[in-house]
């Protein structure tokens, strides 16, 4: 893995010494880390593939510091709180709880989601960000948008448009295996707009994403990011769900 | 506040002193009788200044903020507002109209994050002051305590509106006057008492007149109103902004305005009923009237 700096945050589950097992289960990382709490699996904040800096220009160390540790985090944390208190009413039999606490675990577990995704979507340009697609997921973009360049601007067109917080995202649904480009309100994951939907690519468009270097000018963090987006993730996803 | 600009095919633009809004809808309507047959007429809305210098909240707020916020987030939604309208029906209506009729009812047609935003922002910079905070008095506070129990119990709840307000949005203190008849919207909390503060969590531009409420108070939970101060840290933003911030003499203000408001409506709503009770009478009377009419044409 890259090189870790003083500035990158250490998993749960390297502390508690599961840390080979977590490397293992694989950097798609929907908790990658398998914490042991209470006998039950709980989610933990996945470790991030570069450091913090790595992906600047296009996204500034001091957003990605925050956004890992400070937004991620408190999505992985109250997700496992409210998965606590779903067991607690389970248990208790108390459905009015039950049901009460299905909007925290849909914003919170869809926020592990979907930024878990998002560390895998994007590399260093140094390690291959930013390089377009080839093969089967290039082809298949090509057939579906026409070019890379029409899918960038349609993603950036459909991310600048969407009003309030959000993702854009780069859809294959599995029935079809026919590409799409999507978006989610707040933290949906993708699954939302379609049972049959996997994302091959998510850009988070919540201000807290871009903000600090890009104010209001959502635009130009959407142009700026292609450089350092991970089309080789993509492309195993796509070849892993059209095999 | 609107002004009106003028503008002929040749593209001369006149300005002309700001009449009643209906007045120009309406000579709009009648063909523009008395302006140049080709002039259109276009309501610019404008971006109002906040009542303080963008300075003057420091340290709670910087300048920074104020300087995208206002100077960048809510001109864009004043510019985007006023060329979506241009040349519709919803040109030349007051902003509250405008936010009601572009709310369509819960399908929101495009104007309508632009105005409502417009409305919103305006209505927040309105709600702060440099050397806010405090608490309130008179009337207000009986209402707090009446409604919430304790004014300390009223700022829990505040708070717990604007950090459970999920993405995007705001957080409000609302009087609320119980109208069965609704015009415009679908009333959500049609169970509850009549004439109280309540409060509410919104999400992106909605806003609690498209309810037909009275909003007294609103914090902007959108990230961009407290990034760049306070970082992913929402919790402190709201304290802050209850503590240092808050003009409890404007939400007065508007909390008497809001009771006179619910008055009025309370003794139009009675007049109304009264005119009702005697309509019917009326009628009665012409339908026995008519019967022994009708009896004697068939008797021909």
């Amino acid at each position: 893995m890259a090189l870790r700096t003083l500035f990158t945050k250490k998993a749960l589950t390297r502390a508690s010494g599961l840390g080979p097992l977590a490397a293992a289960a694989g950097d798609r990382g929907l908790g990658s880390g398998l914490g042991q709490a209470r006998g039950r699996t709980a989610a933990t904040l996945p470790d991030l593939p570069y450091d913090y800096g790595a992906l600047e220009p296009a996204i500034s160390g001091e957003i990605m510091r925050l956004h890992h540790q400070k937004h991620h985090q408190a999505y992985v944390t109250n997700y496992n709180n409210a998965l606590e208190q779903l067991e607690a009413a389970v248990s208790k039999g108390d459905a009015p709880a039950v049901v009460r606490v299905q909007g925290a675990i849909k914003f919170n577990g869809g926020g592990h989601i979907n930024h878990s995704i998002f560390w895998n979507n994007l590399k260093p340009v140094k390690e291959g960000g930013g390089e377009p697609p080839h093969s089967a997921l290039g082809w298949a973009i090509d057939t579906e948008f026409g070019s890379l360049e029409a899918l960038v601007q349609k993603m950036n067109a459909e991310g600048a448009a969407l009003q309030g917080s959000g993702w854009v995202w780069l859809a294959l649904d599995k029935g079809s295996k026919k590409l799409s480009v999507e978006t989610t309100a707040n933290q949906d994951p993708l699954v939302t707009k379609g049972l049959h939907m996997v994302p091959l690519l998510g850009i988070d468009v919540w201000e807290h994403a871009y903000y600090l270097q890009y104010k209001n000018v959502r635009p130009d963090y959407l142009k700026n990011i292609w450089d350092v987006i991970n089309w080789k993730y993509a492309s195993e996803v796509y070849e892993k769900e059209t095999a | 506040m609107q002004h009106y600009t003028l503008s002929c095919c040749g593209g001369v633009k006149a300005s002309l002193p700001p009449p009643l809004s209906f007045r120009w809808s309406k000579i709009k309507r009648e063909g523009g009788r008395r302006l140049p047959r080709c002039a259109r007429i276009a309501a610019q809305l404008e971006l109002k200044p906040p009542p303080y210098s963008l300075s003057s909240l420091e340290p709670h707020m910087s300048r920074e903020t104020l300087e995208y916020h206002w100077g960048r987030h809510h001109r864009a939604h004043v510019a985007s507002l006023n060329n979506l309208i241009a040349g519709t029906d919803l040109d030349g209506m007051g902003l509250d109209e405008i936010v009601v009729v572009s709310y369509n009812k819960g399908n929101p047609l495009p104007p309508f994050v632009h105005a409502a935003q417009v409305w919103n922002h305006d209505f927040f910079w309105q709600s702060i002051k440099p050397g806010g905070g405090g608490r309130p008095s008179g009337r207000l506070m009986e209402l707090i305590e009446k409604d919430f129990g304790s004014f300390d119990r009223m700022l829990e709840e505040f708070k717990r509106a604007a950090l459970t307000q999920f993405g995007s949005g705001w957080a409000w203190l609302v009087y609320k006057a119980n109208r069965l008849d609704v015009g415009n919207a679908v009333n959500p909390r049609p169970s509850e008492k009549d004439n109280k503060l309540v409060m509410l969590k919104s999400p992106n531009a909605v806003n609690p007149i498209v309810w037909d409420y009275s909003p007294l108070l609103a914090i902007d939970v959108w990230e961009h109103a407290y990034y760049l101060d306070y970082e992913n840290r929402r919790a402190d933003y709201v304290s802050i902004f209850l503590e240092k911030l808050v003009s409890w003499e404007v939400v007065s203000d508007r909390l008497d305005v809001a009771i006179e408001r619910a008055a009025e409506r309370a003794r139009e709503a009675e007049t109304r009923k009264q005119e009702d009770d005697t309509a019917v009478t009326h009628s009665e009377a012409v339908e026995m009237y008519l019967d022994s009419d009708t009896d004697d044409s068939e008797a021909e």
